[in-house]
């Protein structure tokens, strides 16, 4: 078996006949327990990218393989099982009264036992480290605590790969930190490839590449670090520069010569302090 | 319009076994013209005291001043369409709000209810459409045909219709991206600058308080924790944590560079530039006494 979990492959989407394409010839792949961050603007086609990738849409041009299937009527219920989503909203994924019922939805759907169930909901509400919220009312929580039990929801059916569309972009601060740390945890935990679309740099740092998305197309693929120095061309497709990589920019235009691009404040520092010691 | 907030206190179900303190005791005074960023986690209060700057709720304490219109718990003002005219709100997603046939009706559905005349409301829309940059042939489109970026810049469009004197913002740029994000805080901050609003911004980022506000109003579990310029609050990063807010990431970066370089800068709402020029001069220096 190959290390692809995920290929798009000349990829063409539109929601109807008169309507532009969405996405133009988008072709990449996915493997296995890698991290992927998919970036762009409002309406550079992330989202679509997400809702293809498990047959919530399909196609017009092109194929999509997941671990080697097909995605088409036919074999949704079974790429549906290894592609778990996780979206924008956190009030409209739940449906259980408590913490647990809902975190059982989806094992009940597939027709896991009760003995699995119970087992599994133990370790996936710690992996998100909520175990102590199991009997919790899911409107008693935050915004952030719903969406790490949003994950642990996916990650009860163990899917090979974790689809996180925007999943932070309802949150407030604190809420972001919580699902980024959950999120880091559950990769290195599982066996899992993860796909966190997002439009925040911030959120990119962490990931093994980057596929930029710009109006339908992909327009790189890269590691975070080469895309943080592109800044001119960021800034032109829509999407922010982090402070430090500004920051790291205007201090080489001051005359400090920094060799490498910055992905945080300690890596800046550390470059900093050498120049500063060595002089 | 100076606001002015006396020992204000909201109590929702008030006399019953429900009755829950959103806001107590809240003092503060905004003097006309200012621009307040009101910051605070989930459930600080933010939603409740804004909800007092139209009178849309009553304090249940204390009494509230907008320029002459005055509210307490057993007075309202005569003449509320008036208040509500002077001060637009821009709720949370505003584009849920949109429900006419066409843009055009959407905009003027506001000053229309406020008694303006059809030719005035056309002057307007002329003058606010380019403002939140939609253009003319938009008009007659249903804006439920737009995107959602699209559909919040006509849905402000058309509170910016109704000429308000006190602009209120309540997390505008929320699940915008970034250029979407800057440019709809830039449009807002000209629209105070030229018709020389009070603009009263509810916001979780810190980046964007420090951007914009002259004056910042930190809200916790209903009171008022920390008030000043953003400067002065920006900089007490404990105080801050303990209310589970951040510092602006300038600042903390300044607080590493200290820790690490035994050098301390201070927060003056420095650029990115500025700020390198600073760090080069202390690496430079460190050159010089060696």
């Amino acid at each position: 078996m190959s290390n692809k979990l995920v290929e798009f492959r000349n990829v063409s989407f539109r929601y109807g006949e008169e309507q532009p394409w969405v996405l133009k010839n988008c072709s990449f792949e996915i493997y296995k327990e890698e991290w992927v961050a998919i970036i762009g603007h409002n309406g550079s086609g992330k989202s679509t990218i997400a809702k293809l990738m498990n047959g919530l849409l399909f196609p017009q041009e092109g194929e999509i393989y997941i671990d080697g299937k097909l995605v088409q009527e036919e074999t949704i219920w079974d790429i549906r099982k290894d592609v778990g989503m996780v979206f924008q909203n956190p009030d409209n994924q739940f449906v259980g009264t408590t913490v647990q019922d809902d975190v059982a939805f989806g094992m009940e759907n597939r027709g896991f036992s009760r003995e699995d169930m119970l087992t599994r909901i133990e370790v996936v509400l710690d992996a998100v480290r909520m175990q102590d919220y199991r009997l919790t009312e899911p409107h008693r929580l935050s915004g952030g605590q719903k969406q790490r039990i949003a994950i642990a929801s996916v990650l009860a059916i163990s899917p090979k790969v974790l689809i996180l569309d925007e999943a932070t972009a309802m949150l407030d601060p604190k809420g972001r930190k919580e699902i980024m740390a959950t999120v880091t945890g559950v990769q290195e935990k599982n066996n899992v490839a993860l796909l966190t679309i997002t439009h925040d740099l911030q959120e990119i740092v962490q990931a093994d590449r980057v596929i930029v998305m710009n109006e339908g197309e992909v327009w790189q693929e890269t590691t975070p670090r080469t895309l943080f120095s592109q800044q001119q061309e960021l800034r032109e497709i829509g999407l922010d520069v982090p402070f430090i990589a500004t920051l790291a920019n205007e201090l080489k235009q001051a005359g400090i010569p920094i060799s490498q691009e910055p992905l945080n404040h300690k890596e800046l520092l550390e470059e900093l302090w050498t120049l500063y010691s060595r002089t | 319009m100076d606001i002015i907030f006396k020992n204000v206190s909201y109590t929702y179900q008030q006399n019953s076994p429900f009755a829950h303190k959103a806001i107590d005791q809240l003092n503060f005074h905004i003097p006309s013209g200012t621009f307040v960023a009101i910051v605070g986690h989930t459930g600080s209060g933010k939603s409740t005291l804004i909800q007092h700057l139209n009178g849309l709720l009553q304090p249940t304490e204390g009494e509230v001043w907008i320029g002459d219109y005055h509210l307490t718990p057993d007075k309202k003002p005569k003449d509320m369409k008036k208040l509500r005219s002077s001060v637009g709100v821009v709720f949370q997603y505003p584009e849920h709000q949109l429900f006419e046939e066409t843009i055009a009706k959407d905009i003027s559905f506001g000053p229309k209810n406020f008694g303006v005349g059809d030719s005035e409301i056309q002057r307007r829309i002329n003058e606010v459409l380019p403002a939140v940059g939609l253009t003319e042939d938009f008009l007659e489109r249903s804006p439920f045909d737009l995107s959602g970026g699209q559909m919040r810049r006509v849905a402000i469009a058309g509170v910016l219709a109704t000429k308000p004197k006190v602009l209120v913002l309540d997390e505008p740029t929320a699940g915008l991206d970034p250029r979407g994000q800057r440019e709809m805080m830039d449009m807002f901050y000209d629209r105070h600058q030229k018709e020389r609003l009070t603009t009263i911004l509810v916001t979780h980022s810190m980046e964007d308080a420090v951007t914009y506000a002259d004056h910042v109003i930190i809200l916790n579990k209903g009171t008022k924790y920390m008030e000043g310029k953003p400067e002065e609050v920006f900089v007490q990063k404990a105080a801050l944590q303990k209310v589970q807010l951040d510092v602006p990431e300038i600042v903390t970066f300044l607080d590493r560079f200290e820790a690490r370089f035994g050098v301390s800068i201070p927060f003056t709402r420095q650029t990115e530039k500025e700020l390198a020029s600073t760090i080069a001069n202390v690496i430079k220096e460190g050159s010089v006494h060696e």
